[in-house]
């Protein structure tokens, strides 16, 4: 446990040593920031035009700003998230830090988890930066924090899953590009199979959108905590890690 | 200290190492000589449990490789070829942090730093970026991280390279300071290297072993047979046929091989080897001088543990390194 938070520790130093976390800090708070502007923008126009039509009484912030906003959080997720998990082995493996690792007296699930850690944190503080936006909110609306808190617990959920493919991938290259690369694709991928269950019904098409990382954050951006699509991220992000320990074992026999 | 029994590596098409034996007692420094490719680095990963072996055993202070990774591990000092570094990390900070890797308890691990960097003489770069460090100074970084958890087996490979003669001296100065209560192993190319403070040679060639002795044994095995140097010149001032001189001399009883050396001024220089056992400077002596030549030089030259490792690892890279002079 103790060698898990050296290396998370490490990690996410290393990340700010670098231009890389305040580069996706910037990315994410200028997207982010334009996403927010926008959405409180619609949200003022609807609503003033719905006093105009007599349509009197008060709209959901949670609904009309928050809720959308989330989603659209998840979404800068897919295109953070490749580049926060391309370099946690491709760079060791290109450097030779590897080497350093593995004849360590550390357990490979310790370094392993560590560095999935690390990329955790880093990408809670990316979310940090766009919950910074939601002050104003908090300031001049009265919305209800909780599902908010939700939200952003999925958010998190979402990312590890997201993070635990990416590590996988990076073992199995020397080269971030290439790493960052098959992560963005296959995350893409996972996004949209939901689709399948546009046109085919049959219980293979279900299995298939069910594999769909969308669809599991749905009730959580709608502040609601359902244990299944919980289960969904952890063992996908179990899987994820799973997929990292055996490529890493293999690395130590091809090596 | 460090056992290894029949070890094995394979790859899908080659065999890297195969079934290599040797053992290592406490204290003693051992030097892995071999050329490129003769599986040097892959035994030394495979002692810190790196990589496993295809077959055969391997122990490190009696706990077996495969079955006990983490205590070999713990005892285990290693400096890979390219010196493992955090270009993003200051020198201090890279050291604490494999140090708290290594299990160094947090008290411990100020002194230990400040001991390794102590001993590799870093102190002036101790606050610096890894990044902006010279090979020199990276790969002294390399050894203080080695030697942190002060293990007791040190596994270097070659830990001399890329370093400037006065350094190359320091490291030489600093193995010999550690050697009396580590275990190390060192490969290099550099022959002088091992000459120098190495207690122990293991030559391997092509995955296998080729030899292991003492340093001194290695070369006393060899000066049965002696090397001498002879340079012939003319009696009257014309210039000899040097294919002729040699001919005459490898005719010589006793005498296995003749190199021609550089000649000057009209004079042949050769090195003349004999079989084991023989002694040939007084034929050689008389051989020339019945020719009409002058003998101006008869010298005997010791074998240098250069020809020794030519002669173990393949005699064809010793004639072209001998033809090329």
């Amino acid at each position: 446990m103790n060698h898990t938070l050296i290396i998370c520790r490490k990690e996410l130093k290393s990340y700010f040593a670098s231009p890389i976390a305040y580069l996706l800090m910037a990315i994410s708070a200028v997207v982010f920031g334009f996403f927010f502007y926008s959405a409180t923008a619609i949200f003022v126009v609807r609503g003033m035009e719905s006093q105009m039509m007599g349509r009197g009484g008060p709209m959901d912030v949670n609904e009309w700003v928050i809720r959308p906003l989330l989603t659209n959080a998840s979404v800068i997720g897919l295109f953070l998230i490749p580049m926060i998990s391309m370099r946690l082995f491709a760079h060791e493996k290109s450097t030779g830090t590897m080497e350093l690792l593995l004849t360590s007296p550390v357990r490979d699930i310790e370094i392993i988890l560590g560095k999935w850690l690390g990329a955790l944190l880093m990408y809670a503080c990316i979310l940090m930066i766009s919950a910074v936006n939601f002050i104003w909110i908090f300031a001049y609306g009265k919305p209800d924090w909780k599902p908010m808190l939700v939200g952003y617990l999925g958010l998190l959920l979402q990312g590890g899953c997201m993070l635990a493919i990416g590590a996988f991938i990076s073992t199995t290259t020397k080269n971030q590009i290439i790493a960052g690369g098959a992560t963005f694709s296959t995350l893409l991928l996972l996004w949209v199979l939901d689709w399948v269950s546009a046109y085919e019904t049959s219980s293979m098409g279900k299995v298939i959108s069910y594999i769909s990382v969308v669809t599991h954050f749905e009730p959580f951006s709608k502040g609601v905590i359902d244990t299944k699509d919980a289960v969904f991220f952890l063992s996908m992000t179990f899987f994820g890690l799973f997929l990292t320990a055996r490529s890493m074992e293999s690395l130590r026999w091809r090596a | 200290m460090i056992k290894v029994e029949g070890l094995t590596k394979r790859y899908a098409r080659n065999v890297a190492v195969n079934n290599i034996s040797f053992e290592v007692e406490k204290g003693q420094i051992v030097g892995f000589l071999g050329p490129n490719g003769a599986g040097k680095t892959t035994t030394m990963r495979i002692l810190t449990c790196f990589m496993p072996p295809s077959s055969g055993k391997a122990s490190v202070a009696g706990f077996d490789v495969m079955e006990q990774p983490m205590e070999v591990k713990k005892r285990i000092g290693y400096l890979p070829e390219s010196p493992p570094l955090y270009p993003e990390m200051e020198v201090d900070e890279y050291l604490t942090f494999v140090g708290r890797l290594k299990g160094i308890p947090s008290s411990d691990l100020a002194r230990a730093s400040d001991h390794a960097i102590a001993k590799c003489a870093l102190g002036e770069v101790r606050t610096k970026l890894i990044s902006k460090l010279s090979k020199g100074f990276r790969q002294r970084v390399g050894l203080a991280q080695a030697i942190i958890h002060n293990p007791d087996v040190l596994i270097l490979d070659e830990p001399t390279s890329g370093l400037d003669p006065k350094q190359i001296i320091e490291i030489r100065e600093l193995l010999k300071e550690l050697s009396g209560s580590h275990t190390i192993i060192l490969s290099t190319h550099i022959l002088s290297e091992i000459e120098h403070s190495c207690q122990k040679v293991i030559i391997i060639n092509r995955g296998t072993l080729a030899a292991i002795d003492s340093v001194e044994n290695l070369t006393a095995r060899l000066r049965g047979a002696e090397s001498v140097a002879v340079e012939i010149g003319p009696s009257d001032g014309t210039p000899l046929a040097e294919a002729e001189v040699q001919r005459k001399l490898e005719q010589v009883a006793g005498v296995s091989r003749v190199v021609a050396r550089a000649a000057k001024d009209g004079n042949c220089l050769f090195e003349v080897e004999s079989l084991k056992g023989r002694q040939i400077r007084p034929d050689l002596a008389r051989v020339v001088v019945g020719s009409g030549w002058n003998l101006n030089e008869l010298r005997p030259v010791g074998f240098s543990l250069e020809d020794i490792f030519l002669q173990l690892t393949g005699s064809e890279t010793g004639g072209a390194s001998g033809e090329s002079k």
